[in-house]
């Protein structure tokens, strides 16, 4: 793999003993393969076959379809608030692309993308949204958490797995997935810590998307960057451009080689929410649309299709095959899962422990009968 | 059988789970070499090795937290939180994780372990050293709560508990860490955690404790016994959540008369519910309003008035006899 070094904001570390700098970690500059326009800057190399780049491509057009169906069936009262995934395509694509089915993935909420790439079907995605726990049982092929809503305090779970990875000599790695606000909650301080000391076979994996709700990254951090609060830990930091999902895929793949090697990694991709924070946020009230309009310009699908345009793997008659299909999927599968019946009222109780007990048993009976009478 | 203390029927019982459980994991601060600041993982680490008994990074929401990953990816973490005051930075991932995966993913992911913490006032340490906080974890479902009352059951619930598919918080009583010696057996044997015990049968008076305030009972009962010489029951409820309902309103019913010593705060505590439950479910068969006597709403003062605000000798016996004497 080449890299160049020079633009690459990354610390190589060949072992945990030896640790060398190449770069002062407060430089706030960006690991980048392609530029706006979709050429190849500096001449890296990425590996990856032109099948792989379409699937990617796929992939992402795919998230962003399955996004905005899931939004409109929210404005259609089909779904509870749903937190978008606009603007952050690439990042969701990279970071499933990397783990192999056994590994871990510890998403945070905003991660549809990601968690469906990872294999969990979009119908148990929906479902979910829908408010049907059943959607959260995610398939025993692969490795994927539920989603977490208190902001962080999954970091320290991924952290967990990594090390247990670690203690039975698993081949396999763990991705957490998380925003720029959760670095500011205890969580963040005590998982980066852990996995540093125990020797984590993790990837803190920070879609820096510039906003907490309405909170900018600004006023979370007085660090420089993200990836720069990594060296406080004695870990390695990478900052990558979140957009650019072929540098995502280099930065991640080499995160990954690291925890293979029981070293954790914080990666830093530096995305832009396009989005409202949830259906339920209105960010008008708290950002300018010229800054949404010049994000747009940096936004990670656009930029990846010129570029797959250059190297002829895409023309605009493949292009409009590939967003028509998206949609006829992302339509079918929404209509299984609206047609998907509620959970079984004796749920709540059932799955609370493994032994239940008279007690929850009678408050079970009570609720059947109370159903039962209507 | 030999005679021995509850800190080493604890110490007893972890040793027995490391031999037979290859995943068991015990982390916290300080449990290695010093062997934790109540001595009750001493000598684990020196025959475990430094990656099954764990001192970790003084962080009660890293240590909670790890313990989700490394149970998830099938470790059986036995996580110790040095005292009762310092739980709460980990009683978020308690609280909003460990409690809950098992119903979040239709029982895709679990959460098995057992989480120790020494709780209770009466050795005179410090602030933040004396909480008595059961009811708040009883009263989050998804997690059963343990607490043991001498040195055989220390070691039974522990070793029953360590076997358990669901999430355990083991409060340990540190008031008699040290106080009580007895017969415990050397092997392996194992107490119904969800279970009462009951230690005495009688038909005139229920009497219901757990954890530290049992020995204080104990010692209050003969001076009781003096001047109402009255055949009572004694429960030690053992398990706060679920409670073992058949085991204390049949009681109740038989008795009619009802007594709850526990050291917690009052206003929504563990004697309230249970006093509650009781009384909706046993009205007819009592003689007496349910007594609760427990320590008061206030935060447990320092060492010199800690000991007023638990439940003392003298209120102890008032109480039973305010429930033995009402007609």
């Amino acid at each position: 793999m080449q890299i160049n070094y020079d633009i690459f904001l990354m610390y190589i570390i060949t072992n945990m003993e030896k640790v060398f700098y190449t770069h002062d970690p407060r430089v706030n500059s960006v690991f980048k393969v392609l530029d706006k326009e979709g050429n190849i800057i500096n001449n890296i190399k990425h590996e990856l076959t032109d099948t792989e780049l379409l699937d990617l491509y796929k992939w992402m057009i795919r998230i962003n379809s399955a996004d905005k169906k899931i939004i409109n069936l929210q404005r259609q009262g089909f779904m509870g608030t749903y937190p978008s995934v606009q603007g952050q395509e690439a990042c969701q694509v990279a970071a499933s692309f990397i783990l192999g089915k056994k590994d871990f993935l510890v998403p945070t909420f905003r991660e549809t993308g990601m968690m469906w790439a990872k294999g969990v079907p979009l119908k148990k995605l929906m479902l979910y949204w829908m408010g049907n726990e059943n959607g959260s049982k995610h398939p025993l092929d692969t490795e994927v958490l539920p989603i977490c809503i208190p902001v962080g305090s999954h970091l320290p779970h991924a952290q967990g797995i990594g090390w247990s990875q670690r203690l039975k000599k698993q081949e396999e790695i763990t991705l957490c997935s998380f925003s720029d606000g959760a670095t500011s909650e205890g969580d963040f301080h005590a998982a980066l810590n852990f996995a540093a000391v125990f020797k984590s076979r993790t990837i803190f994996f920070c879609q820096n998307n510039e906003f907490a709700i309405s909170t900018k990254t600004e006023q979370q951090t007085k660090s420089k960057t993200i990836a720069e609060k990594a060296f406080a830990y004695g870990m390695q930091g990478i900052k990558v451009d979140g957009n650019d999902v072929l540098a995502l895929i280099i930065a991640l793949k080499e995160a990954k080689e690291m925890a293979k090697k029981n070293i954790p990694t914080l990666v830093e991709a530096k995305t832009y929410r396009l989005s409202d924070h949830t259906t339920t946020d209105n960010a008008k009230l708290y950002r300018e649309e010229l800054e949404v309009k010049e994000k747009l310009e940096e936004e990670p699908i656009s930029r990846f299709e010129k570029y797959l345009i250059s190297l002829n793997i895409l023309d605009q008659e493949k292009i409009e095959k590939i967003k028509e299909e998206a949609k006829q999927e992302v339509e079918t599968i929404s209509k299984e899962a609206l047609a998907e019946k509620d959970p079984e009222l004796t749920e709540m109780f059932d799955y609370l422990l493994e032994e239940t007990y008279p007690e929850l048993e009678s408050q079970k009976q009570a609720l059947l009968k109370e159903y039962s009478n209507q | 059988m030999s005679e021995i203390k509850v800190i080493d029927a604890i110490n007893n019982a972890l040793a027995i789970g490391l031999e037979k459980n290859p995943d068991l994991i015990l982390l916290g601060e300080d449990i290695g070499k010093q062997g934790g600041v109540f001595r009750t993982t001493s000598g684990l680490q020196a025959k475990y090795g430094e990656e099954r008994v764990v001192d970790t990074p003084l962080s009660e929401q890293g240590i909670m937290g790890a313990s989700v990953g490394l149970s998830i990816n099938g470790h059986l973490p036995v996580p110790e939180l040095q005292f009762d005051g310092f739980i709460w930075p980990g009683f978020d991932q308690i609280i909003n994780h460990i409690t809950r995966f098992r119903t979040r993913t239709r029982g895709r992911y679990t959460t098995p372990m057992v989480i120790r913490v020494p709780f209770g006032g009466g050795i005179h340490a410090l602030e933040h050293h004396s909480e008595s906080m059961e009811s708040i974890f009883s009263h989050i479902p998804g997690i059963n709560v343990v607490i043991p009352s001498d040195p055989y059951s220390a070691k039974g619930l522990l070793l029953d508990c360590l076997e358990s598919k669901d999430p355990v918080i083991f409060l340990e009583p540190k008031k008699i860490y040290r106080a009580i010696k007895q017969e415990v057996p050397q092997e392996h044997y194992k107490i119904d955690s969800k279970k009462a015990r009951v230690l005495r049968e009688g038909n005139d008076l229920t009497i219901i404790s757990y954890g530290a305030c049992m020995y204080d009972t104990k010692k209050a009962l003969p001076e009781f016994l003096k001047e109402y010489p009255i055949d009572f029951e004694l429960i030690d409820l053992v398990s706060l959540s679920p409670i073992d309902y058949d085991t204390i309103l049949n009681s109740a019913k038989k008795t009619g008369r009802v007594v709850i010593i526990n050291e917690e705060n009052p206003n929504c505590g563990l004697a309230s519910e249970l006093s509650a439950t009781i009384s909706e479910k046993c009205i007819k068969y009592l003689k007496a309003p349910v007594k609760r006597v427990t320590g008061f709403d206030v935060i447990i003062p320092l060492l010199k008035t800690e000991d007023h605000y638990l439940p003392t000798k003298t209120r102890i016996i008032e109480g039973l006899k305010e429930v033995i004497n009402y007609k």
